[in-house]
């Protein structure tokens, strides 16, 4: 890459002087407060199918993730989701709904090209990165957590 | 040497103009100038794109309502969007069937189109132009941003685009006419880029192109700020207007209070929603076609300097690294009311 210029550098000062600044500790706090509201609501959504369902603590995960990705579903198709998101910001797009919203919005977003090249090929434009940097990461963690059992260091 | 300042002799002028907006731009101060604002983003149509096409269609329909003719009567049609390969404007243009140039200076568009026009109506090879730009701020997140209902948080610097069409007809003055301003002069940027990076402070990286064409037009034709009654850049909003005008501060031009103003700023005024203000091609064309030229016509404002910027990035640039190239273009404008026909001047 090139090197900043001087002239570069004299105005990068300049915009940082009139640059209005993320005001972080009620943005962290935002999200803390939304974030920590939808994983309430995902909690209680798997106490429902512990307490009414045959599933266990262990297995009533998979149940939980479908139904909050379905309401974000619902959010999101309202238009709801995306004004959540920019109030909440990390609070809305960490949990799992944000994941299920970025899936959803881009099927949306590319319907008008139709059901294959449009919202085939693009609904995981945005998850797909997600996703593929996700497995990834669980592989090399599996695979240190093997090689620890396997030598031992570990049970 | 500095490219020169195209000075128009044969009187150029904005005889109509045609401003139709979107849902949102009810919400603007300026609302009741516009010609009139569609209901939903959708208008009807099956994607933002053909929504932006019909906004087109539109306002260049008002516009031929307003002057009374007919489309065989324009002599070229010189609009741009920012959509890929500007489809939006072809596809008007394929509607309309007139003869089109395509221009895209991004959000300074309206000011090449109208700086273009005038040069075709002065230099004798053009009739009647009808001129502009417009956008679709749904069409243009698709495109350069995310999905509509993406749930991604914007930082305060990002602006808003406008969802709109502002189109005018320039044509040369005759007496028979009543024009609503003069074209008097126009500078061609330069593209300037200052090394900004971040496509949500889109302001900060047009204003160098903003100071460099307005103390270009300034020195190049030997004027000052206190010979405008108003100098109005495009879509620099809050953020990059006051870098503009620091910039401009240290080349030794100031402003009086509200000599300076920006169409980012003004469109929407003070919204949360909307962040840094507004931007998009729409912008500039819908205020300055419709606010402006009532002032201009009614004499309120002499003589106004509109400054166009645009940035000039598209999303596989900005992914690559690459900064944001930006330009701006000078367009110089007098009110009739201070125009008086001398003998032998009729052409």
């Amino acid at each position: 890459m090139a090197k900043q210029t001087a002239s570069e550098k004299s105005y990068q000062s300049l915009v940082e002087a009139h640059d209005r600044k993320r005001p972080v500790l009620i943005n962290c706090i935002k999200a803390f407060l939304v974030g920590g509201f939808i994983c309430i609501v995902g909690q209680a959504v798997t106490v429902f199918f512990i307490t009414f369902f045959s599933f266990t603590e262990q297995t009533a995960g998979n149940p939980s993730v479908a139904t909050m990705i379905f309401f974000a579903m619902f959010l999101t198709g309202f238009g709801v989701y995306d004004r959540l998101g920019q109030f909440a910001g990390a609070g809305s797009a960490v949990p799992v709904t944000g994941f299920g919203n970025a899936v959803i919005s881009a099927a949306i977003e590319h319907k008008t090209e139709g059901f294959v090249l449009g919202v085939g090929g693009n609904m995981f434009k945005l998850a797909g990165s997600v996703i593929i940097f996700g497995v990834f990461a669980a592989f090399l963690l599996a695979t240190i957590k093997t090689l620890l059992i396997y030598f031992g260091v570990v049970n | 040497m500095d490219t020169k300042t195209w000075i128009f002799k044969n009187r150029p002028a904005i005889m109509c103009s045609g401003v139709v907006g979107g849902p949102f731009e009810k919400k603007s101060p300026y609302t009741s100038e516009f010609d009139y604002c569609m209901d939903s983003l959708w208008m009807e149509q099956e994607s933002f794109e053909k929504a932006n096409r019909l906004l087109i269609e539109e306002a260049i329909e008002v516009l031929m309502k307003k002057s009374e003719i007919e489309p065989s009567e324009i002599d070229a049609l010189l609009m741009g969007d920012l959509i890929n390969q500007l489809t939006p404007t072809s596809l008007a243009a394929r509607t309309l069937s007139v003869p089109y140039l395509g221009l895209f200076s991004a959000c300074a568009t309206s000011m090449e189109g109208l700086a273009l026009s005038a040069v075709l109506v002065d230099g004798g090879y053009s009739g009647k132009i009808v001129t502009g730009a417009s956008s679709h701020n749904a069409a243009v997140e698709k495109q350069f941003r995310y999905p509509t209902e993406y749930g991604g948080q914007k930082p305060p610097t990002a602006q808003w685009t406008v969802t709109g069409a502002g189109v005018a007809l320039v044509e040369k003055y005759t007496t028979q006419s009543s024009p609503f301003a003069f074209i008097e002069k126009a500078t061609i940027g330069k593209v300037v880029d200052e090394g900004i990076k971040d496509p949500f402070n889109m302001g900060a990286a047009m204003a160098p192109a903003a100071a460099d064409v307005i103390h270009r037009h300034l020195t190049q034709t030997n004027q000052t700020p206190d010979d405008f009654d108003l100098i109005v850049t495009g879509d620099l909003a809050w953020i990059g207007h006051s870098i503009a005008e620091d910039l401009l501060k240290e080349k030794g031009w100031t402003f009086k209070e509200g000599q300076f103003l920006d169409c980012g700023k003004l469109f929407y005024v003070e919204n949360p929603g909307i962040q840094a203000g507004a931007s998009g091609p729409a912008c500039s064309a819908m205020l300055l076609y419709s606010h402006f030229l009532n002032e201009l016509q009614k004499g309120s404002i002499k003589k106004m300097l509109a400054v166009a910027t645009g940035a000039l990035l598209s999303p596989l640039t900005f992914q690559q690294g690459e900064s944001i190239p930006c330009i701006a273009h000078a367009v110089e404008l007098s009110s009739p009311s201070t125009y008086t026909l001398t003998k032998g001047e009729e052409i």
